[in-house]
C-alpha cells in the first residue's frame, strides 16, 4: 500500500485556498503545510515578544477553517504543519478552539516542540556547545549579540511520535522541511531509521514539494502556456519499497514534468551529493527523474549516508533598522535623473546630522537589479528605489520622511509618492550553527483537540 | 562581423532556478539535452559565471554536476550583500539570479541543434 502525500503551503504568505483545492481534489493522506523561513521565524519571534499568546503562522488557522469540511468527510485525512512558528503550543490551542467548534473535539493534536534554544542558549554553551558560526567559525559571544530567535531545525522522529499517537493535527515548530513528509512515511512504513536509502527518497520527495506550486510549474521557465492561475498544488505518492511519483489534482493548471521536477530539485541546494537534513544525508546525484505520464512524475535511484550527529540551528540576532521607498522618474536621461534624486536625498540627510551605516540606490528598469537584464535602445521611465539600514532607529524614521519633498524641491518628472511614508523595520542578521544532537530533547503532546482547548484558560499555561 | 552569429545565450540550452542559502545564492542550471551538458560542462565554467556575476562580488563560485539529470548547481558564496534580512537590494533572495544567467553567453556550439529543447 502507498500513501499519498501533499503540500498547500509553501511559505507564510502562500496562497490562502491552496490547501483546501489540494485536500478537496487530491485524494490525500496526509496534507503537508509548510510555513517557516529563517525571517519568518524572527518576525514571528518579535510577535511574541509583544503578545506571549502569538508567534505562529496566524494564516494557518483560517486555513484550517477551510479545510473543515474536507477532515469531516475524509477521516482518513491527516495534517502535518509547523505553523507553530514561535509558539507552537498556541498555535494548537487556537486549532484546537476552531475544531472543537467544528464538532471535532476529539480529534487528536500533536504538538513538538524542543527546537526553541533562544532561552537556553548559555546553558547548552555551559556544556560545551559553542555555537561557532558555520562560515566564519567564530563562536557565539552573546555578550555582544541580542538574539532574536534560535531554532534547530529538528527531524521526522517526533512527527512520526505524534503520529504514532493517534494525532490527526501534528503542530511543530522549525522541523526541516523535508521532515514534515518523511514524518507520516515514517509513520505508513514503518521503516528503520537507519534505512538510509528509504529515509532518502522520501526527503527527496518532502524537498520536492515543500515549496508547493514550486514543483508544479510555478517558476518554470515555460510557464506560458500552464495556466498557472489554476495552478495545482502537489502531492507525491510514495511506495513502501521508496518509491516516488509526484503529481498534482485533476483538473488543476500547472505541469508536473521532468523539468518542472528537475528545476525544483536544485532549488536552494548546496552540495547536491549531500542534502543534509536531520534524518539522512541525501545524495541527490544518483536520482533519475522520468515522465511517468501525463502530470506524473517518478524520481527514483534515491540514496542516503547516516544522518548528521548535529542539528542545524537557524539563530538571529539584531542588526539595527532599514527602510526603503521609491518615486517613479520619467523623461529623457531618466536615471541619471534617478541617481541624482538618490543622491539628493542622501545629502540632505548628511546635512541633517544623519549618515548611514549602509545605503543603495537602485534605478529599477535600467538593469541594475541583476546582470543580464540591461534595457535595449532609450529609456524614459525608471523606478528609483533607495533603501537605508542603520543603528539608529531615528535615523532611519528621518530617511522615510525625505522622499516626498522631492515632489516640489526636485527634478521635475516624478510621481509615486501617494502610497505614503515607508515603515521602519528591524533587522536580523543570521548566524548559522550547529548544535549535537544529544544535546536537545524534543517533546511530543498529544491531547484532544477539547483537551487543548482547555488548556486555553488553564492558570497553568 | 556580428558577435550574435559565433555566440549563444544559456537560456537557448538550459532552463535555471535560483534562490538563496543564508548569504549564499544557489543557481540549478539543467541543460535541454544531453548533447548540451557535456557542452555545458566544458563551457560553463565557474569562472564564466563568476565573470558574469561580478557586479554582486560574490566571494568565490562553486559548481557541482548531477549528470543523470543534465545539470549543474552554482552556489555563488557571499553574492546576495547580506542576504534576505539584511540585503538592501530589491532582489534580497536571489530570486532573479536564475532568470539572469540564461542571458550568459557562450561561444556557439557546432550542433546547436542537438542542444535545443526537444518539441514535444
Amino acid at each position: 500500500m502507498g500513501c499519498r502525500i501533499g503540500n498547500g503551503a509553501g511559505f507564510l504568505g502562500d496562497n490562502l485556498d491552496a490547501p483546501r483545492l489540494l485536500a478537496e481534489r487530491g485524494e490525500l493522506d496526509y496534507l503537508t503545510l509548510e510555513y517557516l523561513s529563517e525571517l519568518t521565524l524572527s518576525i514571528l519571534a518579535r510577535v511574541r515578544e509583544k503578545t506571549p499568546s502569538g508567534g505562529y503562522a496566524g494564516d494557518f488557522i483560517e486555513v484550517l477553517l477551510s479545510l473543515l469540511p474536507s477532515l469531516r468527510e475524509q477521516p482518513r485525512l491527516k495534517i502535518i504543519t509547523n505553523a507553530g512558528g514561535m509558539n507552537p503550543r498556541s498555535c494548537a490551542i487556537a486549532a484546537a478552539a476552531t475544531l472543537v467548534k467544528a464538532g471535532l473535539a476529539e480529534d487528536l493534536i500533536g504538538v513538538v516542540t524542543g527546537d526553541d534554544l533562544a532561552a537556553d542558549l548559555k546553558r547548552l554553551q555551559s556544556l560545551g556547545c559553542k555555537f561557532e558560526h558555520m562560515d566564519t567559525g567564530e563562536p557565539l559571544d552573546l555578550a555582544r549579540y541580542s538574539v532574536v530567535s534560535a531554532n534547530a531545525y529538528l527531524g521526522a522522529k517526533p512527527i512520526a511520535e505524534a503520529l504514532a499517537a493517534g494525532a490527526r493535527l501534528v503542530i511543530t515548530g522549525r522541523v526541516a522541511d523535508a521532515s514534515l513528509t518523511l514524518g507520516p512515511a515514517m509513520h505508513e512504513f514503518g521503516w528503520s531509521w537507519t534505512d538510509w536509502n528509504k529515509l532518502a527518497a522520501a526527503t527527496v520527495a518532502g524537498h520536492i514539494i515543500e515549496c508547493g506550486a514550486q514543483a508544479t510549474g510555478g517558476l518554470y521557465r515555460h510557464w506560458e502556456p500552464l495556466d498557472l492561475g489554476h495552478v495545482g498544488y502537489p502531492f507525491a505518492d510514495l511506495g513502501a519499497a521508496g518509491e516516488i511519483a509526484i503529481s498534482k489534482p485533476t483538473g488543476t493548471g500547472g505541469a508536473v514534468t521532468r523539468d518542472t521536477v528537475i528545476e525544483q530539485l536544485l532549488y536552494e541546494i548546496g552540495d547536491p551529493a549531500h542534502y543534509l537534513t536531520p534524518d539522512v544525508d541525501v545524495d541527490f546525484t544518483t536520482l533519475d527523474v522520468r515522465q511517468a505520464g501525463k502530470d506524473r512524475v517518478c524520481v527514483e535511484g534515491a540514496s542516503g549516508r547516516p544522518a548528521p550527529s548535529h542539528y542545524k540551528v537557524s539563530l538571529a540576532y539584531r542588526a539595527g533598522f532599514t527602510a526603503s521607498g521609491q518615486l517613479l522618474v520619467c523623461g529623457r536621461d531618466c536615471r541619471g535623473k534617478a541617481r541624482a534624486c538618490g543622491e539628493m536625498i542622501l545629502a540632505r540627510l548628511a546635512t541633517a546630522g544623519f549618515e548611514f551605516d549602509d545605503s543603495l540606490i537602485e534605478c529599477l528598469g535600467a538593469g541594475e537589479s541583476a546582470p543580464g537584464f540591461a534595457p535595449q535602445g532609450d529609456l524614459r521611465e525608471v523606478m528609483l528605489r533607495i533603501s537605508v539600514r542603520d543603528r539608529r532607529r531615528e535615523a532611519v524614521e528621518r530617511f522615510t520622511k525625505e522622499i516626498a519633498p522631492l515632489i516640489t524641491n526636485g527634478p521635475p518628472g516624478l510621481a509615486g509618492y501617494a502610497s505614503g511614508r515607508s515603515s521602519v523595520r528591524g533587522v536580523f542578521a543570521y548566524w548559522p550553527t550547529l548544535v549535537p544532537k544529544e544535546l536537545l530533547q524534543p517533546a511530543v503532546e498529544v491531547q484532544t483537540a477539547s483537551q487543548w482547548a482547555a488548556a486555553a484558560t488553564s492558570p497553568t499555561r | 562581423m556580428n558577435p550574435a552569429a559565433d555566440t549563444i545565450t544559456l537560456g537557448q540550452v538550459a532552463h535555471a532556478r535560483s534562490g538563496d542559502k543564508g548569504n549564499h545564492a544557489n543557481i540549478g542550471v539543467a541543460a535541454y539535452t544531453a548533447a548540451g551538458f557535456e557542452f555545458l560542462k566544458r563551457e560553463l565554467s565557474t569562472q564564466r559565471v563568476r565573470d558574469f556575476f561580478d557586479s554582486l562580488s560574490p566571494t568565490r563560485v562553486e559548481r557541482f554536476e548531477l549528470p543523470k539529470l543534465f545539470a549543474f548547481n552554482f552556489l555563488l558564496y557571499n553574492a546576495l550583500a547580506g542576504g534576505a534580512s539584511q540585503s538592501l537590494r530589491i532582489d534580497t533572495q536571489g530570486k532573479l539570479l536564475g532568470t539572469a544567467i540564461l542571458e550568459l553567453t557562450l561561444p556557439r556550439p557546432e550542433n546547436l541543434r542537438e542542444l535545443e529543447r526537444p518539441l514535444d
